[in-house]
């Protein structure tokens, strides 16, 4: 842990070492994530709600959804560049360190522009909170953080999957992106809204539902079940195959060059 | 130190003719062919030896080097043993003991002073702050490394750059030093302080040493022994200093030469 904030610490100086570019690119990823604040303020504009969800819940749930991906972006994002890690031969370097891989891979890159996501994210979250009149006890309070932290670890999860699918392919995986963006644009409406299908394979297959979905009714009191606030602990369990699949492509490992 | 016994490499690699045609097809259906990087190898290296491995351009120099080192997995019934360890089993404690230089790649951090680079590598091997600040110390004042330190990797001619990679290699202090092409691409004073180097470091910590080049001028300067490796094989380990002897009767040449003569008699020309 300690070295992890060392790998920060680094990142950030480095960052800093191309200050315009840093401004520039916070504002710019604040502008696109405000773009989808838009989409969801002209659509209710029209419409009141979508499936009984109401603009505030709605604008709560998409803020979630922005913070998690920001912060699982912010810190895990090294494995979005692993498929250059592999290609240039820096993961040799990584395994010649007696560290974690994935410590030292997280440690590759950080993307502290992403910030501006963040902020934008942080904005929405409050704004929805403030606006949707929850009666607040501790308990919520502790399943919106459950909320935010187990969630942050899904959507790292599936950054660890998109790296052990490098091993194999050697290149980058578009259609991963599906998984990651896209949950990350449509994640803004409680999954319910897509059907019932789409809620199974987010329940069970790639649990979105469980950190976003059933912890939101908890929250909102919305014909919840005691246990759904402690959905997003469940949904860690995902990580496992994730990392085993991982290691499995650590063995499949091959090299490059000289 | 380093036992190496039947250690074999089988790659994969996918071949197809040119075209587009063909690509369109390798798309659906891949056709692998397996190539033997390294066949059968076995050499046993002693504590405080330096070894030359030369070898033509694919002859399984760094793929060796990359299993010594624990990157790659070898096939299976392929042994080695470096300082009683598996180097692809034991990773983490292996590397502990190995520090290893890619002359063609860089570990230092390309924004950051080189300084930066080197307290990263303390906390990530934790050697303790008093045998970093002696070895620092040691290495720097070897190497000449003190107006370097505070600058951005970036900023660095290719000499000092190889000076701080040296360094950052061996900040904790292992026994065994691997180098892959150490001095590619350095003029000849930075070719010069590098052999300097390895040379004092070998003699004060008795260091192990492999020595992977093209460069018969590092051989020359560095190794006792030679291992020379081609398609796979090693095909000669024998005294250096005799190999010379054995030129010189046979009428001389350069160095260059003399390897170039060894490569025909094999051939193994690449």
């Amino acid at each position: 842990m300690k070295l992890y904030w060392h790998y920060v610490r680094l990142q950030f100086a480095a960052a800093m070492e191309y200050k315009t570019s840093f401004v520039l690119v916070c504002l710019g990823q604040f502008l696109v994530s405000f773009n989808g604040f838009l989409g969801v303020y002209f659509l209710f504009s029209r419409f009141h709600s979508v499936k009984g969800w109401s603009y505030e819940e709605i604008l709560l749930c998409f803020g979630i959804v922005l913070l998690q991906y920001s912060l699982a972006e912010c810190f895990a994002r090294g494995f979005d560049g692993f498929a250059g890690i592999l290609g240039n031969g820096q993961f040799d370097r990584i395994l010649l360190r007696p560290r974690s891989t994935i410590l030292q891979v997280l440690g590759t890159r950080m993307e502290f522009t992403r910030i501006g996501r963040m902020v934008q994210a942080v904005v929405m979250f409050v704004y929805g909170l403030s606006r949707c009149r929850v009666e607040w006890t501790l308990g919520k309070g502790l399943v919106l953080a459950l909320m935010l932290l187990c969630g942050s670890f899904v959507f790292a999860g599936l950054f660890l999957i998109y790296a052990a699918l490098c091993f194999f392919t050697t290149e980058g995986l578009e259609f991963m992106n599906i998984f990651t963006d896209g949950a990350r644009e449509y994640g803004r409406y409680p999954i319910d809204v897509f059907g019932k299908r789409i809620l199974r394979f987010c329940t069970f297959v790639v649990p979105y539902a469980l950190i976003q979905y059933y912890p939101l009714r908890f929250v909102l009191d919305r014909g919840a079940r005691w246990y759904y606030g402690l959905l997003p602990l469940l949904s860690l369990l995902f990580l496992l195959p994730c990392y085993g699949l991982y290691c499995l492509g650590r063995r499949h490992y091959r090299s490059t060059g000289s | 130190m380093i036992q190496v016994n039947h250690l074999s490499k089988t790659f994969r690699v996918a071949r197809r003719n040119a075209g587009v045609k063909n690509s369109v097809k390798a798309f659906f259906h891949k056709e692998y062919e397996s190539v033997k990087a390294l066949d059968d190898i076995s050499f046993h290296i002693a504590k405080g030896e330096m070894v030359g491995y030369i070898g033509p351009n694919g002859a399984g120099k760094s793929s060796t080097v990359k299993i010594l080192s624990g990157i790659l997995y070898p096939d299976p019934g392929s042994q080695c043993l470096v300082q009683g360890r598996v180097p692809w089993k034991n990773r983490k404690e292996h590397v502990r003991e190995i520090g290893v230089v890619f002359g063609q790649r860089s570990q230092l951090w390309w924004d950051l002073p080189v300084i930066d680079s080197f307290e990263l590598l303390r906390d990530i091997y934790g050697v303790s702050p008093q045998a970093y600040r002696n070895r620092l110390e040691e290495l720097t004042t070897l190497l000449h490394l003190e107006e370097l330190l505070r600058t951005p990797t970036r900023q660095l001619s290719l000499g000092q750059r190889m000076r701080c990679e040296l360094a950052a290699s061996l900040l904790h202090s292992p026994p065994i030093l691997m180098l892959d092409e150490p001095t590619i691409g350095l003029d000849a004073v930075s070719k010069l302080a590098v052999r300097e180097f390895i040379n004092k470091e070998n003699q004060e910590h008795q260091t192990t040493v492999i020595l992977t080049t093209h460069d018969m001028q590092d051989i020359e300067a560095l190794a006792k022994r030679i291992l020379l490796i081609g398609r796979g094989r090693i095909l000669l380990d024998s005294d250096f200093a005799e190999l010379k002897k054995q030129q010189t009767a046979e009428g001389g040449g350069s160095l260059d030469e003399l390897v170039a003569s060894l490569y025909r008699k094999f051939s193994i020309c690449s």
